[in-house]
């Protein structure tokens, strides 16, 4: 596929990033503030309430990352406006000031002296401006390097390495010299690939900091692993899927930045890109944790193979799913975008694989609904570092 | 028809990728790499997406796939048949 003067239609935000979605998204700081989230989004039928369990007593890096990861959600050009519910207005202005840096319509609710009912009332009343102003918004072309996307894989098996991943892998070779921005991440999932990674990192400053993060997560895996990481590492599925070690399911992972994109930089989960390139994003293997900090790094569109089925999506960051097990592409079809089932059987080579999979993300960039987001999969979740206090 | 694929050539497995592979059947294998064909015998019953063994291997042999060390043999296993976790494990945890 020539990528050369190839343009997508997406919304300009205030800062100058560019989403392909328009959501106006309901935010609690805290687990107590979801069921007045649920229930705005609930009165204003087409915005979205990003529920999930934490917020409360964490403290440090944690809590950082806690903020960082909400602030980062609000922030993505996905997004078009942020209605922020937090049991107290402290950190409610804490995460809605930040979001409203990007210059995009920001609220905020603390529940507190208030009660649910009437907080429910008065968010739901800027939530229904937010919406109908958002509604207004209009797509313009963009050219490509506006793009900014991301990648991790789930539930693989073999077919994974020896075909969705390397379909990430050609489209990534194929975006890379266009200027878009990448990423990937999964730091354990490198384990016995490593030193591939190492080699393909642009400078010694950026390979210092790649082997830093992934010592300092294989220092985790040290502390509490148990002699088969508890099936969890491979995961059941992965082994069901038949792969068997976790250096197996490394090589295979990383098949996803293919053979010529260089590692321009690593960031650690709170971090955010800088510059066009290839970005390592130190995270865990979870997909919706992963999904939800590229999510937070403000990633717009999301690779993600899979051998045995992973059905997960994200709230705000579309994920395209690419599949070659045609068992999975023929159970599980619902939750397939792109079938590269044809590669095993040398119907298509990886560079008709990998145009495939491209031309998809172009639609999927341009308004089509991924499988994922016909499905309703909004999996948000948090990544915790420590006990809360 | 391909019944398994291998990624390159040296690599001391192979995977399935079709449905219902039994013991005995001949099976024709595509080294993607380097595009070239192979045959084996299964000697096992083997899933989709699981692997066969390219050559014998004893205990404390080091497995290729990729190129790269995928683990060490800690069961005999024939050429044919199935490696997985009976007869595989990792060298890293």
């Amino acid at each position: 596929m020539e990528l050369k003067n190839s343009t997508f239609w997406g919304y300009k935000r205030e800062n100058g990033r560019i989403g392909v979605r328009n959501h106006v998204i309901i935010l609690p700081v805290d687990d107590l503030s979801n069921a007045a989230a649920e229930a705005v989004a609930n009165n204003i039928k087409g915005t979205l309430a990003i529920p999930h369990p934490y917020g409360r007593l964490q403290f440090g890096a944690d809590l950082d990352l806690h903020f960082a990861t909400l602030i980062g959600t609000g922030c993505n050009p996905n997004v078009a406006a942020v209605v922020v519910i937090c049991i107290e207005d402290g950190w409610a202005k804490k995460v809605a000031d930040a979001i409203a840096a990007t210059g995009k319509p920001v609220a905020y609710f603390g529940i507190e002296q208030h009660g649910d009912h009437d907080t429910i009332m008065r968010a739901s009343k800027k939530a229904k401006e937010f919406l109908q102003w958002a509604s207004e918004l209009r797509r313009e072309e963009r050219p490509l390097k506006d793009l900014w996307v991301s990648t991790k894989c789930g539930e693989s098996d073999t077919t994974s390495g020896c075909g969705a991943n390397p379909t990430v892998g050609n489209a990534f070779d194929k975006l890379y010299p266009h200027k878009v921005t990448l990423a990937f991440g999964e730091t354990t999932e490198l384990t016995g690939g490593e030193h591939l990674v190492a080699a393909r990192c642009a400078t010694d400053e950026v390979r210092k900091k790649f082997q830093f993060m992934f010592d300092r997560y294989q220092a985790i895996i040290d502390k509490h692993k148990t002699s088969d990481l508890s099936d969890s590492q491979p995961t059941k599925g992965n082994i069901a899927g038949g792969l068997t070690t976790i250096e197996e399911k490394a090589l295979g992972n990383i098949q996803k930045i293919g053979r010529l994109c260089k590692v321009d930089g690593v960031l650690d989960k709170h971090e955010r890109p800088t510059a066009p390139g290839l970005w390592f994003i130190d995270s865990s293997s979870a997909a919706a944790e992963m999904v939800t900090l590229c999510a937070a790094a403000g990633y717009t569109v999301h690779f993600f193979p899979t051998g045995q089925g992973n059905v997960i999506g994200n709230p705000i960051l579309p994920a395209i799913k690419i599949c070659a097990n045609p068992r999975t592409v023929r159970t599980m079809s619902e939750h397939v975008d792109v079938d590269v089932s044809g590669l095993l059987r040398k119907e298509m080579n990886p560079d008709q694989a990998g145009d495939a999979l491209l031309e998809c993300m172009f639609r999927t960039a341009n308004g089509r609904l991924t499988a994922a987001e016909a499905l309703g999969h909004r999996e948000f979740v948090l990544t915790r570092l420590y006990e809360s206090a | 028809m391909i019944h398994f694929v291998v990624h390159e050539e040296g690599d001391g497995v192979g995977v399935v990728v079709v449905e219902g592979v039994k013991q005995g059947q001949e099976l024709v294998g595509w080294i993607m790499e380097d595009d070239k064909e192979i045959k084996m015998t299964a000697k096992s019953d083997i899933p989709i997406g699981h692997k066969l063994a390219l050559k014998d291997f004893k205990p404390g042999d080091t497995v290729i796939k990729y190129g790269v060390d995928i683990g060490k043999i800690v069961a005999p296993i024939a050429r044919g048949e199935h490696t997985h976790v009976q007869n595989l494990k990792t060298k890293r945890w």
